[in-house]
């Protein structure tokens, strides 16, 4: 009985211990965060044997080996990442990571000194930066080529083409022209210069209408779209030689709401009834509302947009649609100036190299599934595309 | 000089952003929030030429006595209650998103009703939209209506208790056929916007000024 207390029951104990004690995060790499302007530090781990006991892990950091070790943040079991965004650069920092369970805690060995830098150059992006370079070159060799070859073919487009037809049945209707811009703002990386392309369109739209004497109706969506479309729609006129004809009220701003616009935009439809309806730019779910609404009122409508969620809408409610890239190439196309012709090409030889380079994936994809020893080969290629 | 500054402007600013891309390094990696902050004090001020052109545009028509101006009234009745009830709000609350703010109120029971029922019109639409294109008159039409219909069965339910394979085709003409005309033209549109965005860096797409 005595042998149980004094010899068996702590063995007992510390066994138990062993048995309920969690295991701490190990492998602990605290690094310069890549391809940042420094003020980061990445942390990993590798997660605790006990990582479904836990509760969350606490990331601890340090400027000093033995000094006071402060709570940074917290991560979810499972993840076994996280980036300290509160640094210093070109100061050291040390790192542990302590597991959290609901009784326990345990710290893992401490990783640094590490040091955040700025990066002059983001190493993921080579691919960007030598992709970047042949497109640009193709097309400033186009363009280049352009000024002594006028005559470059360029395939027809039917939407654009019927852009004259449009403001034509317009003019002999005695009806207004409706150009909506969509809600894409100038800051938006997508929306942004798809609206560019359409305040392109319009300038050309506009002129023609200035030229015929056509009323032309802009609602728009946002100020600063509305302030260039201004700009455009009164440049038009003047180009033609009518800066009278220009009315100051055609060109407005209606709502910087999503369904408040469509609504703005079919009312306008509906009291106006304008013979010809642009929708060009960018759209979101609208798209067939405003689409649809001018159906109804039997104009013929040009859509055009570079959200690819709404060409299906616009190739089912419209009368043409210019898809994606056609809406880039129509400013060029309707000027028919051989500069812009010539930046279109280059489009084409970039398209062309593309095509190529996908080509290229599929087949060392489909090669490295018959030749396991050209996986490496396969995945090195595909990633060297990913930033 | 009208045509020249905004011209340079253009070409530095578009170099600059595309140089903040590939080089993380203060300045150029943080130079595009710097611009997109100059935007929101730029859109501010627009924003008052914005709603000056609005008001312009239905205080002429109430004028003439144009057609429907009693729309117009409205208009211009909604923007001076809303300003109202939102300047009043800011006074009593601190701050117009204040949930007793009448503002709020305005929000909740007039201004959100409104925007649900022009969402819920879209449900109509589609399936007008979708009669007039699923109508079989050509050969295009009718693989259209083919491929709608399968992917509409298959998704729902009762696709899998018609035919076990339903949703596995449906599956198979998103992932493959409709992925890979996406992407074409998700290409296509990348590379526009590249040329789009290079021709107003050179200036030779010049819409935007005069």
């Amino acid at each position: 009985m005595k042998a149980f207390f004094y010899y068996i029951r702590p063995m007992l104990f510390s066994l138990l211990i062993i048995l309920t004690t969690i295991f701490p995060p190990t492998n602990v790499k605290a690094f310069d965060t890549p391809n940042d302007a420094g003020g980061s530090i990445t942390i990993t781990w590798k997660l605790s044997r006990d990582d479904s006991l836990l509760l969350y892990y606490e990331i601890m950091r340090s400027t000093e080996l033995s000094g006071k070790y402060e709570l940074i943040g917290r991560a979810l079991p499972g993840k076994n990442e996280f980036e300290d965004k509160d640094v210093e650069t070109s100061k050291q920092y040390y790192y542990f990571v302590r597991a959290v369970a609901e009784e326990e805690q345990v710290n893992s060995e401490v990783s640094g000194p590490v040091i955040a830098t700025a990066q002059w150059f983001h190493h993921g992006r080579w691919s960007t930066l030598i992709l970047g370079i042949i497109f640009c070159s193709a097309v400033v060799w186009f363009i280049r080529r352009a000024r002594k070859d006028t005559n470059l073919f360029v395939r027809k487009i039917p939407g654009l083409e019927a852009v004259d037809e449009a403001i034509g049945r317009s003019t002999e209707l005695g009806k207004p022209i409706l150009y909506i811009l969509g809600l894409g703002t100038l800051s938006d990386a997508t929306g942004g210069v798809a609206t560019l392309a359409a305040l392109s369109i319009l300038r050309k739209v506009a002129r023609k209408a200035a030229e015929y004497d056509t009323p032309i109706i802009v609602p728009c969506f946002d100020p600063v779209v509305m302030a260039i479309a201004q700009d455009t729609v009164k440049q038009a006129h003047m180009e033609v030689g009518r800066p009278d004809t220009y009315k100051e009220n055609s060109v407005y701003f209606l709502t910087a709401d999503q369904f408040g616009y469509a609504a703005g935009c079919d009312g306008i439809m509906l009291r106006e009834r304008p013979g010809a309806i642009f929708l060009q730019g960018y759209f979101y779910a609208e798209s067939l509302i405003l689409a649809e609404t001018g159906r109804s009122v039997g104009a013929i409508q040009i859509a055009g947009t570079s959200a690819t969620l709404q060409l299906p809408f616009f190739v089912a409610a419209c009368d043409y649609t210019l898809i994606g890239e056609e809406l880039f190439a129509a400013a060029a196309y309707l000027g028919r100036e051989p500069l812009m012709l010539g930046s279109i090409k280059g489009e084409d030889l970039s398209k062309l190299v593309i095509g190529i380079l996908i080509v290229v994936g599929v087949i060392l994809s489909s090669l490295a599934i018959l030749r396991p020893g050209l996986s490496n080969w396969a995945a090195s290629f595909i990633n060297w595309f990913t930033p | 000089m009208q045509r020249q500054v905004p011209l340079v402007l253009t070409f530095i600013t578009g170099i600059v952003v595309v140089i903040g891309l590939l080089v993380p390094h203060r300045p150029f990696g943080t130079i595009e929030e710097r611009f997109l902050v100059w935007y929101a004090i730029i859109f501010g001020f627009t924003l008052v030429l914005g709603i000056d052109s609005l008001i312009k545009v239905h205080a002429n028509k109430i004028r003439r006595r144009e057609p429907g101006f009693g729309y117009s009234a409205v208009l211009i009745a909604s923007i001076i209650v809303t300003l109202t009830l939102g300047i009043y709000s800011i006074i009593k609350y601190g701050s117009a998103f204040d949930v007793r703010a009448p503002f709020m109120f305005l929000y909740w029971n007039f201004f959100l009703p409104c925007s649900a029922t022009m969402f819920s019109l879209l449900a109509f639409f589609i399936a007008s939209a979708a009669y007039r294109a699923f109508r079989a008159t050509t050969i295009d039409a009718t693989l259209l209506l083919i491929a709608g219909a399968l992917v509409m069965i298959g998704r729902v339910p009762i696709g899998h208790y018609i035919w076990g394979r339903l949703p596995g085709i449906a599956e198979w003409i998103m992932s493959v056929l409709q992925m890979t005309g996406m992407r074409g033209i998700l290409i296509g549109i990348s590379l526009g916007m590249i040329a789009t965005s290079l021709r107003i860096i050179l200036g030779i797409e010049r819409a935007y000024i005069r």
